[in-house]
């Protein structure tokens, strides 16, 4: 039974000062409300400027469930359009990424269009003269997405033509790009390679909140990073050097004090970051040449700056990751309410030494891949959260660590790094982004999920 | 002397080690320098500077080990169990001489637990080298057919 749609203050009442209730991870409906209104309403993730290097390279992505796409036309300038012939629907693209040439071409009926998404061709085109064609949307080509903007090659885009602007939207949040792209001595990014991929069985937010969630890492990862410290201490002998790979698993064992002190940095619409003052991320051991690299790019005193910025996880609301001290992006892809497709992307810092790439893609799959032990730690929890979640018993969902009652929304705040405010910024925000555009219906009862 | 016979013998015990669980016995299989590799691009040249979805050594594949039996591991609560489907070893290289040992073999592999079963399709390729009168691995890669598309857990060993 619809309960959701066309009830804004039914989906406001599923986000408490700092519970939720279990239909925002399980109810099919809020899902498709999700799809509906909160995926267009915000500015998402479509790819890096660099997988688009030469005129006719495109790329394609999900919106939502949305397919859109994003081309390199001619003139260097970079487009973002629905991925569906303007004719019969069929997607124009199929692969993840390639290089069309000067046009693309309709598979079907081989319609045609350049790379900036305009009608170039229609076979038998006189078929249509007298047709009233030429007023219909078709004769626009692939339809354009008009609110894209590229920041440091990252492209995003926001479906609906109404909606906050892309620097109210992000704001200062966007300091962890800036850091990530600052760490290559010429500050730009570049993606060289495909993602990993891992099929999640459970709703995407589980994981955009796990990112933030300090308080698991030493209980659940117990089994991964506590093995990894455990056998190398046994194994180590006389070896005075910790192998790369015990550097990147070790620090997840670290007690609820370091990450109570490193503190998480919030920001209005839902942003956040872990690791303000110091991370997991922040002794691994120095790359030979890269400082020096750093500072002959930079000067002295602004490498170290940029160098010693060690962001744990910053969440971009509403369904990406950026790590920059390890120069990757997640992206939690919606497939279903209880499914959720990770695509983890690893960028090179142009000019850098390859030992900061060989360190970024083994820490995207000792993390982030189907085969990693510390995913395996994560989707568990998820997937028995999905089960659990089932109860009636109790359908609130607890967010209250370190609530301070009259907590201000959409504001920029440091606070202890054990806090659940980065969740509740999160549910603000996506209460917010899912009722801005919905309309009550005077029928729908208000209460819906009591 | 190591033969082919040798080479095909040492695959099917290493399949039947892991089938039965006997982990120890299947990390002793494995030469000191050893890496368990499973690329994740086509023809995948480089371990390093391209993404994988394992290229481990065996101070990794022990903490993989050690983790399945852990009190706290709790995503083998229930545990997994896997069974390896292998078609007859191709011998790439067979030449005792020079020390050098390769097969390619064919295989289905399933992985289950609980009431969850995944079932998966590829190649294992063995660089083995001798080691007394005994063969170790140097180098097993795995290569899935589907190797680009997302998976969920994988937690045994192909």
């Amino acid at each position: 039974m619809a309960k959701y749609g066309k009830n804004p203050r039914a989906i406001a009442g599923l986000v408490r000062d700092a519970e939720v209730h279990r239909d925002v991870y399980v109810d099919p409906e809020v899902f498709e409300l999700e799809m509906e209104h909160l995926f267009p309403n915000s500015w998402i993730y479509v790819g890096h400027a660099s997988q688009l290097s030469k005129p006719g390279d495109f790329i394609t992505a999900n919106i939502g469930r949305q397919p859109v796409m994003a081309s390199r036309h001619t003139d260097g300038s970079i487009h973002v359009f629905y991925n569906r012939c303007p004719h019969k629907g069929v997607k124009i693209a199929s692969e993840p990424c390639g290089n069309t040439g000067k046009f693309f071409r309709c598979p079907y009926h081989a319609w045609s269009f350049k790379t900036d998404g305009s009608l170039l061709a229609i076979p038998l085109k006189k078929g249509y003269e007298g047709t009233g064609f030429a007023d219909t949307q078709a004769n626009g080509g692939l339809s354009k997405i008009k609110n894209v903007v590229i920041y440091r090659d990252f492209i995003f885009a926001r479906l609906s033509e109404n909606g906050v602007a892309f620097e109210d939207y992000f704001g200062e949040s966007l300091s962890t790009i800036d850091n990530m792209a600052d760490r290559s001595p010429e500050g730009k990014l570049a993606v060289e390679a495909v993602p990993i991929r891992y099929m999640h069985t459970c709703n995407w937010k589980m994981l955009v909140e796990n990112q933030t969630d300090t308080c698991h890492p030493m209980v659940a990862h117990e089994s991964s990073a506590g093995t990894a410290i455990k056998v190398w201490q046994r194994e180590q002998g006389n070896s005075t050097e910790t192998p790369m790979a015990v550097q990147l698993y070790g620090p997840f064992m670290s007690p609820y004090e370091f990450y109570e002190q490193s503190g998480i940095r919030i920001w209005p619409n839902g942003h956040g970051h872990t690791g303000v003052a110091n991370s997991i991320h922040s002794n691994y051991s120095d790359v030979e040449g890269y400082l020096g690299q750093m500072v002959a790019a930079y000067g002295k005193k602004r490498a170290h700056e940029i160098l010693g910025e060690v962001r744990h996880n910053t969440v971009y609301f509403p369904n990406i990751m950026v790590k920059g001290a390890v120069q990757i992006l997640r992206n939690f892809i919606p497939i279903a309410v209880d499914r959720t497709l990770v695509e983890s992307w690893v960028y090179r810092l142009v000019g850098a030494p390859d030992k900061l790439y060989e360190r970024a893609l083994m820490y995207n799959r000792f993390i982030n891949a189907p085969t990693s032990i510390v995913g395996h730690d994560d989707l568990e929890m998820y997937e028995r959260a999905q089960e659990g979640l089932k109860s009636n018993g109790n359908q609130w969902v607890n967010l209250r660590r370190l609530y301070e009652s009259g907590e201000e929304p959409d504001v920029t705040a440091v606070i202890n790094g054990t806090s659940e405010r980065q969740m509740r910024n999160q549910f603000h925000a996506w209460a917010k982004y899912m009722t801005m555009d919905m309309k009550q219906d005077v029928d729908q009862p208000v209460e819906a999920a009591e | 002397m190591i033969s082919e016979n040798t080479i095909t013998d040492f695959i099917y015990r290493e399949a039947e080690l892991l089938d039965t669980m006997q982990w120890q016995a299947w990390l002793e299989l494995f030469h000191p320098e050893a890496r368990y590799w499973m690329p994740l691009e086509w023809q995948q040249q480089d371990p390093v500077l391209q993404p994988s979805l394992m290229y481990e050594d065996l101070l990794l594949m022990k903490v993989r080990v050690e983790r399945l039996t852990g009190e706290r591991t709790f995503s083998q609560k229930p545990k997994s169990r896997c069974h390896h489907l292998l078609q007859a070893p191709r011998i790439v290289a067979c030449d005792p001489a020079a020390g050098v040992f390769k097969a390619r073999t064919s295989y289905i592999y399933t992985e289950t637990r609980g009431d969850t079963l995944e079932r998966f399709s590829g190649w294992a390729s063995h660089d083995l080298v001798q080691v007394g009168d005994d063969l170790k691995i140097m180098l097993k890669r795995i290569d899935l057919v589907n190797f680009d598309a997302p998976f969920g857990n994988i937690q045994l060993f192909m």
